[in-house]
């Protein structure tokens, strides 16, 4: 299975218990597990919640929403139910972090649900893992059928009184099911298309009812900021950024993999001194900071920046969800863009028409281009559908598609001139990697 | 009985845990699909009446899920991902590679019904590319040899 890795500028909290075989319930137990969430069974909710703001932790799955202040929007009273759910349906293109902890550390998620229970008043935790993962669906199983045979779940947790059931539900294949609104379709056992919003699901979610929707890596995170305290996991990261995050690096990279850095660590270090630098003697050409939907950075730009929220925030960027995939000096960024955009278009769902007709469009185009029968006008052309995209769908597959495409025409236009009138594309016969490196 | 008493046993238990009988619907659909290989008609007219649904509201939700499917696969379904961190690795090689050795294209079975192939999507293997999922199992950092003894491996198991 999955190799780990490590380096020695790791930070390692959500991470610490990768390898030790924590997916035993008392082996977790040895390794303070289930410690946080006794704690928090002695604690106010609002206690909790003004912990988790206190740790600066925010929304590990891509958007960053500080996750404190997600909790606190949902009401006290409510007629209907609250819920909380888990969006374990990782299919961003270059994301493989949740699978490291959903597989080594299994009952570090349960237990961020049940402290989430708590603080927001539900009852009931759905763990939604994506079809793919079976195999770490059948770990889940196990986990939470051994949580209710030590009567850590069920109508009396911890011998508290109080109530709470874990449940887990899987996917069948949708990358649009890890947006919130579709991911709430899709447990609901329909076709997992977005809901208009407002209401956001903090007030109107599941069946109904108020729903917290956090991603597997922020509940992971949770235990561990109750145990060393919010403040402590705040300072690991940068002002609002708080603590560390699982960054996968990907593409062309020396040393592939999963690590858990700290927030506002340099780019340009986890490139080359994490990273190993880039195979084959080659030079980096491009980064994506953060899955294929974030805006695509230059060599330039890479060497500049620092992977918090808000040094992407304040270029009108984004951070994105830890995936982080270069690009060498002989990648096509036409064909890049292309790519990027055949998976777009065949995961719309197609409930939004400028998605929907903007992808496939998108894609005819690049695909000529490609080709070498692309157009002049095609160039600006890209750019027009791709912002005509932008901020006009019910949920952000429109923005993620447009976001790259508008990056690659505006920073490598040079690319596409250079497929004009009929030419090859100059980059095909070392467009890939035919050698592959050695993974350290 | 279109599945085994088992399975419709399990989805009986899991069905209790959701305030509506149609929510363990997905993993209800895959599971069962698991089991005979696809979605036939009388396993959707099954399913059809244990959520209360019309078929025609299950064959709507069967069509928007990737995995799903109403028509078998081979037995060895090869998935191989070609986005973008396969992709900078060699992942549509691997893909090339395999049409060739199996002789099939996308989404092409072989006459002996034991391989299909399929390009994918973004299998979360990215720290790991290229990868190629065969049924639910990962197989990574391949390279087109250790993909021809991926494949050689699923041929001799019985």
């Amino acid at each position: 299975m999955a190799d780990l890795v490590s380096h020695s500028d790791e930070i390692r909290v959500v991470s610490q218990r990768f390898g030790k075989g924590a997916q035993d319930i008392d082996r977790y137990l040895e390794l303070d597990g289930y410690k946080a969430v006794r704690k928090a069974l002695e604690m106010k909710p609002d206690d909790i919640i003004n912990e988790v703001k206190a740790s600066n932790l925010r929304g590990r799955g891509g958007a960053g929403f500080p996750t404190g202040m997600k909790w606190s929007f949902v009401p006290k009273e409510s007629a209907k139910p609250k819920y909380i759910l888990v969006n374990g349906d990782e299919s961003e293109p270059g994301t493989c972090k949740d699978r490291l902890i959903l597989e080594h550390d299994p009952h570090s998620v349960i237990e961020g649900v049940m402290i989430a229970g708590l603080a927001v008043g539900a009852k009931v935790g759905y763990i939604y893992i994506r079809g793919e993962y079976r195999y770490l669906v059948d770990i889940m199983r196990k986990a939470i059928d051994e949580v209710y045979a030590k009567g850590f779940a069920g109508k009396n947790i911890f011998g508290s009184g109080q109530e709470f059931d874990v449940r887990w539900h899987t996917g069948a294949g949708a990358y649009e099911v890890g947006e919130e609104s579709a991911l709430m379709e899709s447990l609901e056992g329909k076709r997992g298309i977005p809901r208009i919003r407002p209401p956001f699901p903090a007030v109107v979610g599941l069946w109904g009812g108020p729903t917290v929707i956090n991603n597997v890596e922020t509940l992971a995170s949770v235990p561990h900021i109750l145990l060393m305290g919010g403040q402590k996991f705040a300072d690991l990261g940068t002002p609002k950024n708080g603590g560390t995050r699982l960054f996968c690096l990907s593409g062309h990279i020396n040393k592939p993999g999963v690590y858990e850095l700290p927030l506002g660590y340099p780019l340009k270090k986890m490139i080359y001194n994490v990273g190993g630098g880039i195979p084959n003697g080659r030079k980096l050409k491009a980064v994506v900071p953060g899955g294929s939907s974030t805006f695509v950075l230059t060599a330039d730009e890479a060497d500049q920046m620092n992977m918090d929220f808000d040094s992407f925030g304040k270029r009108g960027e984004f951070l994105g969800s830890g995936g982080v995939v270069m690009l060498d000096d002989q990648t096509c960024m036409v064909k890049f863009a292309l790519r990027v955009m055949q998976f777009y278009q065949h995961e719309s769902c197609g409930w939004c028409i400028p998605c929907r007709e903007g992808t496939d469009w998108l894609k005819k185009t690049l695909t000529r281009f490609h080709a070498g029968a692309g157009l002049k006008k095609d160039i600006d052309n890209i750019k027009y559908l791709a912002q005509n995209m932008l901020g006009r769908t019910f949920c952000p597959l429109g923005d993620a598609a447009a976001i790259p495409t508008m990056s690659i025409v505006d920073k490598w236009r040079n690319e596409f001139e250079a497929h004009l009138e009929g030419k090859p594309c100059p980059f095909d016969v070392n467009a890939r990697v035919t050698v592959l490196p050695v993974i350290a | 009985m279109v599945i085994t008493d088992k399975l419709d046993k399990f989805f009986d238990a899991k069905m209790q845990e959701y305030p509506t009988r149609r929510s363990f619907l997905v993993p209800m659909l895959l599971y069962t699909q698991d089991e005979l290989g696809c979605l036939t008609d009388e396993a959707i007219a099954h399913i059809a009446r244990k959520t209360e649904l019309t078929e025609l509201e299950v064959r709507n939700v069967i069509s928007y899920y990737s995995l799903l499917r109403t028509k078998p696969l081979g037995k060895y379904h090869v998935q191989v991902c070609t986005n973008i961190s396969c992709m900078l690795r060699g992942g549509e090689e691997i893909f090339e590679h395999c049409k060739k050795s199996l002789g099939i294209g996308h989404k092409g079975k072989t006459p002996d019904g034991l391989f299909s192939l399929e390009e994918v999507e973004c299998i979360g293997a990215c720290s790991w590319a290229p990868a190629v999922q065969v049924n639910y199992d990962f197989h990574e950092n391949l390279t087109t040899k250790g993909m021809d003894e991926v494949l050689a491996r699923y041929k001799r198991l019985p």
